[in-house]
């Protein structure tokens, strides 16, 4: 073979096409150039480097860090890809590390699988790929192996991203829905809605004046620093779809208490409510991206709080709620007018493909 | 938040509940004859669950939910016309989203949707004019739904479409009317209610003269009521006020935004595109005369129903399904054989179950579920007991 031929074969992917086409799935070359130039360079780390089937790591590392290896996956479908604040990618990543994270593990490693409809921008997929590695360095977890598929027009929506990430538990820490006791305190890292309205908002069928940015973080460090303070903390969940009101039925129908909620505590921006009073939305369902849920013993509290306060991602941390004995596997919310009611879980959706 | 925190001052609500208590002591009213008020709008009925006001009235008032909310009371035949019309080829079907989960015999929108239906959510029947003048080669059928409250917008819509000489839009009329329905809960024998928190934003349309007749001819107080908690608080307020000076009469406490006379322009419209219907089915209540509206002749390359033919088939509620008995006040939502047991949110049997709007709905997501079912047991048992 002659040195030029050999040169041109050997030559390491770029990806020049401006739109995604089903060769980009086929598993040749095309394929290899994407996965190179977009997601490689993008997410570049020693273990995903090695372009093998599978990413493999040192046991040792692992059982230094903890007693317990964790797993979890999600599906990221989001609609529209970019938001104020965020885009599908940083979803991606801090869905997954946060899943890890409340159940008190130190996110590691995620894989990531892309399923792209035929058509979409390369510079798009680009932009998202960058949004995964920025997002992924804030939680300090890396993406070590990955898929690519490209799919028909129509037979999927721009883009759907999966991934799944294994962390570490350490020694001693036992948080279970079962575990919230009456005297409890239930605290929460911030405003509640921000990613709901924020999507809402992005898909500009409402023309708001305001602009909502969603409130998608990484929680892994600001739970480690709750642990720090509070390594026995009950029962700790992210807020996700459904809101904290589904979270709290899961809190008080896994530990058979009642939580009774501060409506007058809860920290809601004035965006969010005045969105929520137009369409008829209750803030407490609404979709959150960087919201943990925590029931601490009320002697821990305080400080609990204090902490969270001083860390980046709880600022605007609050008490919202106590856990009382009856009536068991009940929400209630004292409403800021002076009435009570019952808080449910949610039936049917108030919001379609929010994450 | 301006404009809405005024109007959820719990400092108010105390005063005001405690205004209450004086005048339902000095009415005499005891536990064991509680008095009805009816809310009839579904919109009050939710205001009143949300913000937890009926635990905080005295136990000789009893807030009867009513009819007004149009989801609710949509027949199920309606729905199946619906699936019909957006399961046509070449349609694009546009609802508000909270019709969507209306169970119809066979399949709701919703449902509908996921069978390959091209049926889309809109915030404004205006919406359906754009998607029209996008998809020429479509015809674009708004499901047009609601009280005197709606129909403006859907009649200025129609008129704008003809004035644009847009062809490929027309409406499913479904919108239906107060004034009769609240003549037929008077005319129930079995009705109770001692008076009215009549809808605000209804009457913000039609103005407060087309109520005289409940105060006139039935000789029962009204109160045109505003939607903030606060708002149904002084309604109240103003009901016992009336009973206790033994008056009649046609209030208004929602002045801020409904004036006497109505919206002059809104009803032009409303009146130019609609005629009224003969009868219209609800669901719980059956056959109304008067109740319903249907597009005049001069309109009818808007009507779907014209355009089109739908199946208009009359599909009866399960037996078992008390809602009748339930919107005229005759017995509580959780009183009802199927609360919450073969009827629930998730697969509602009934209309009150359908829309968070829906009394039975209401109750079931923010009443105390358990101790209401308890009730009903107790309930039960105590009839057995008397009849045996």
């Amino acid at each position: 073979m002659s040195s030029v031929v050999a040169n041109i074969r050997q030559r390491s992917g770029k990806c020049r096409a401006e739109t995604i086409t089903m060769a980009h799935g086929s598993g040749g070359k095309a394929m290899r150039d994407l996965i190179d130039d977009v997601f490689v360079t993008a997410f570049d780390n020693e273990e995903l480097n090695k372009l093998e089937d599978q990413a493999r790591f040192d046991l040792s590392a692992l059982t230094n860090k903890g007693d317990l290896l964790a797993m979890t996956t999600d599906s990221y479908v989001v609609d529209p890809l970019f938001f104020p604040g965020g885009d599908i990618g940083k979803l991606a990543i801090t869905g997954t590390v946060n899943d890890l994270a409340v159940g008190g593990a130190i996110p590691l490693y995620l894989t990531c699988a892309m399923i792209i409809e035929e058509g979409m921008l390369v510079d798009d997929l680009r932009r998202i790929a960058q949004s995964m590695r920025k997002t992924a360095d804030e939680a300090g977890v890396k993406i070590v192996t990955g898929d690519t598929k490209v799919v028909p027009r129509g037979a999927a929506d721009k883009l759907f991203i999966n991934t799944a990430g294994i962390g570490v538990i350490a020694a001693g820490i036992n948080i279970g829905t079962h575990r919230a006791q009456p005297g409890d305190v239930v605290l929460i890292n911030g405003y509640v809605g921000d990613h709901g309205a924020a999507i809402v908002d992005a898909r500009g069928e409402m023309a708001l004046e305001n602009t909502i940015e969603t409130d998608c973080q990484p929680l892994n460090s600001l739970i480690q620093t709750m642990l720090e303070v509070c390594p026995d903390i009950h029962c700790m969940r992210d807020a996700t779809r459904g809101g904290i009101a589904t979270v709290l039925n899961e809190f008080a129908q896994g530990s058979n208490t009642c939580i009774r909620l501060d409506e007058n505590a809860m920290p809601i921006r004035n965006e969010v409510r005045g969105m929520c009073e137009i369409l008829g939305l209750d803030p407490l369902y609404l979709a959150n991206e960087g919201k943990v849920v925590a029931i601490v013993p009320a002697d821990a509290a305080e400080k609990t709080l204090a902490a969270m306060r001083e860390h980046p991602a709880g600022l605007d941390s609050a008490i919202i709620a106590e856990v009382t004995d009856t009536p068991e596997a009940t929400v209630i919310l004292s409403t800021s007018f002076g009435g009570e009611r019952i808080v449910d879980m949610l039936v049917g959706e108030q919001l379609p493909r929010i994450c | 938040m301006k404009y809405v925190d005024e109007f959820r001052d719990p400092d108010k609500a105390k005063m005001l509940i405690s205004e209450i208590i004086a005048i339902t002591e000095s009415l005499e009213i005891t536990e064991k004859h509680p008095l009805q008020l009816m809310e009839f709008c579904g919109g009050h009925t939710h205001t009143i669950f949300r913000y937890g006001i009926e635990q905080m009235l005295p136990k000789s008032i009893e807030l009867v939910h009513g009819p007004g909310c149009p989801v609710c009371v949509l027949p199920m035949g309606r729905v199946d016309d619906c699936v019909a019309l957006a399961e046509r080829p070449n349609v694009i079907f546009t609802t508000f989203g909270d019709a969507m989960r209306v169970p119809g015999s066979k399949k709701s929108l919703l449902q509908a949707k996921a069978d390959g239906a091209d049926i889309r959510m809109v915030y404004s029947p205006l919406d359906c004019l754009e998607l029209a003048k996008k998809n020429p080669d479509k015809e674009v059928i708004f499901f047009a739904l609601g009280f005197e409250t709606t129909m403006p917008s859907t009649a200025l819509t129609v008129l704008q479409a003809e004035q644009e000489g847009i062809k490929n839009f027309s409406l499913f009329c479904n919108h239906i009317t107060t004034v009769p329905t609240i003549k037929a809960i008077l005319d129930s024998p079995d009705m109770k209610i001692d008076g009215f928190l009549a809808p605000g934003h209804v009457c913000m349309v039609v103005g407060e003269r087309p109520f005289d007749f409940v105060a006139d001819n039935y000789n029962k107080p009204l109160v045109v009521t505003g939607f903030e908690p606060l708002d149904i608080l002084q309604s109240i307020w103003m009901l016992l006020k009336q009973l206790d000076e033994k008056r009649n009469d046609v209030e208004n406490q929602y002045a801020r935004i409904v004036p006497a006379e109505g919206n002059a322009p809104g009803m032009d419209a409303l009146s130019k595109v609609f005629e009224l219907r003969e009868f219209f089915e609800w669901r719980g209540l059956g056959s109304i005369d008067h109740s319903g509206v249907q597009m005049r002749k001069e309109y009818a390359g808007f009507d779907a129903e014209q355009k089109f033919s739908v199946p208009n088939l009359q599909i009866a509620d399960p037996k078992s399904c008390q809602c009748g008995e339930v919107l005229k006040g005759v017995i509580r939502p959780w009183e009802c054989k199927v609360f919450g047991t073969q009827c629930n949110p998730e697969t509602p049997m009934g209309a009150l179950m359908v829309s968070t709007e829906g009394a039975c709905a209401a109750y079931y997501n923010f009443g105390n579920l358990d101790e209401l079912l308890g009730k009903r047991e107790k309930k039960a048992k105590q009839q057995k007991v008397a009849s045996a």
